[in-house]
């Protein structure tokens, strides 16, 4: 299915949001998600589908002032 | 030295983690600040998240996650979220940024994005402006600290409006007052502390200097010295003259 992953169109196999984060490798990672503006926290990826034309945020820990 | 939402912090100074050379650099600069508190953002995940992750956890503070960049109350709500996670603290330094050449805040969306997220259980540090007015609805919103802005963020012009900040200080002795943004100088920081404010969070003045860590090291010291001189209570200034050594006793000599 085709979505958009931190502003870049993808093709993915991945169906949930968690299961997206595996297929990115970002499993052991620090990171927090967000589908169409929306929080998504890590213990509700598993049961968050995705559906094509979803917006995935995906973000780190990043400089700061 | 005052508490933050219950945290007492050895030192006025609060550092901002962008625009350093290389993370070596940011890494002495905070060692020589001694700095107990560092500001970090959340960004696209491209690879350098876990790295910065790391050195950031080794500088042994606390972390301060921005909402920098949020425009509207969703935007910050949800990045303050995302944040509250990431870091894993109820602190959040609420940006919401109004005006886009001087990163003036939205004084609207910026009480209304501190009421959402002191009701659900952050600990909100606004960045805000002088006007006592919204600083009184922020405190109403929850917020128990504030962050005036010296000046607009990256001018290192100092305390633009040191008659609204005074003013500021005075109206709200209870609540702990951080100058946000616009410091260029250890002057400045000085001028700040000796004002009553109680503490000082930087970034571009420290990053940018030619050498940032000596830059941090003497920010620190201007820091420290105007938190004894106000401890100290300075002397009331006055226009005319008045003679310091005794007049009394003086020799006839004319």
């Amino acid at each position: 299915m085709k979505i958009e992953i931190n502003g870049q169109p993808q093709q993915v196999e991945a169906t949930t949001l968690a299961a997206l984060v595996a297929e990115l490798a970002l499993e052991t990672t620090r990171v927090a998600t967000a589908l169409n503006g929306r929080f998504i926290p890590s213990s509700a990826r598993d049961a968050q589908p995705l559906t094509e034309g979803d917006r995935i945020e995906i973000l780190s820990p990043m400089q700061g002032g | 030295m005052r508490s933050f939402y219950g945290i007492t912090l050895d030192s006025p100074m609060m550092l901002g983690t962008a625009q350093y050379p290389s993370p070596a650099v940011l890494a002495a600069a905070f060692q020589a600040s001694g700095a107990g508190v560092a500001t970090v953002s959340l960004r696209r995940e491209a690879g350098g998240g876990h790295d910065f992750w790391a050195l950031i956890q080794d500088l042994g503070v606390r972390i301060l996650p921005n909402t920098a960049g949020c425009h509207s109350v969703k935007e910050a709500v949800t990045t303050a979220h995302m944040a509250r996670e990431l870091f894993d603290t109820p602190w959040i330094k609420l940006e919401v940024i109004g005006h886009t050449d001087s990163l003036q805040p939205d004084p609207f969306g910026l009480v209304e994005a501190a009421r959402v997220l002191c009701d659900e259980g952050f600990q909100v540090f606004p960045y805000t402006t002088e006007d006592l007015v919204l600083a009184d609805r922020l405190v109403e919103a929850g917020c128990r600290v504030l962050m005036p802005w010296g000046a607009p963020i990256g001018t290192g012009l100092g305390l633009n409006n040191p008659y609204g900040l005074r003013s500021l200080r005075a109206n709200f002795p209870d609540i702990p007052l951080v100058i946000d943004a616009g410091l260029g100088l250890p002057s400045h920081a000085a001028q700040a502390m000796e004002m009553g404010f109680d503490a000082i969070l930087l970034n571009t003045a420290v990053a940018k200097a030619g050498d940032p860590a000596q830059m941090a090291r003497a920010f620190a010291r201007a820091a420290e010295a105007g938190q004894l001189a106000h401890a100290a209570n300075p002397m009331e200034p006055r226009d005319m003259a008045a003679p310091s050594t005794p007049v009394l006793g003086k020799a006839w000599l004319s």
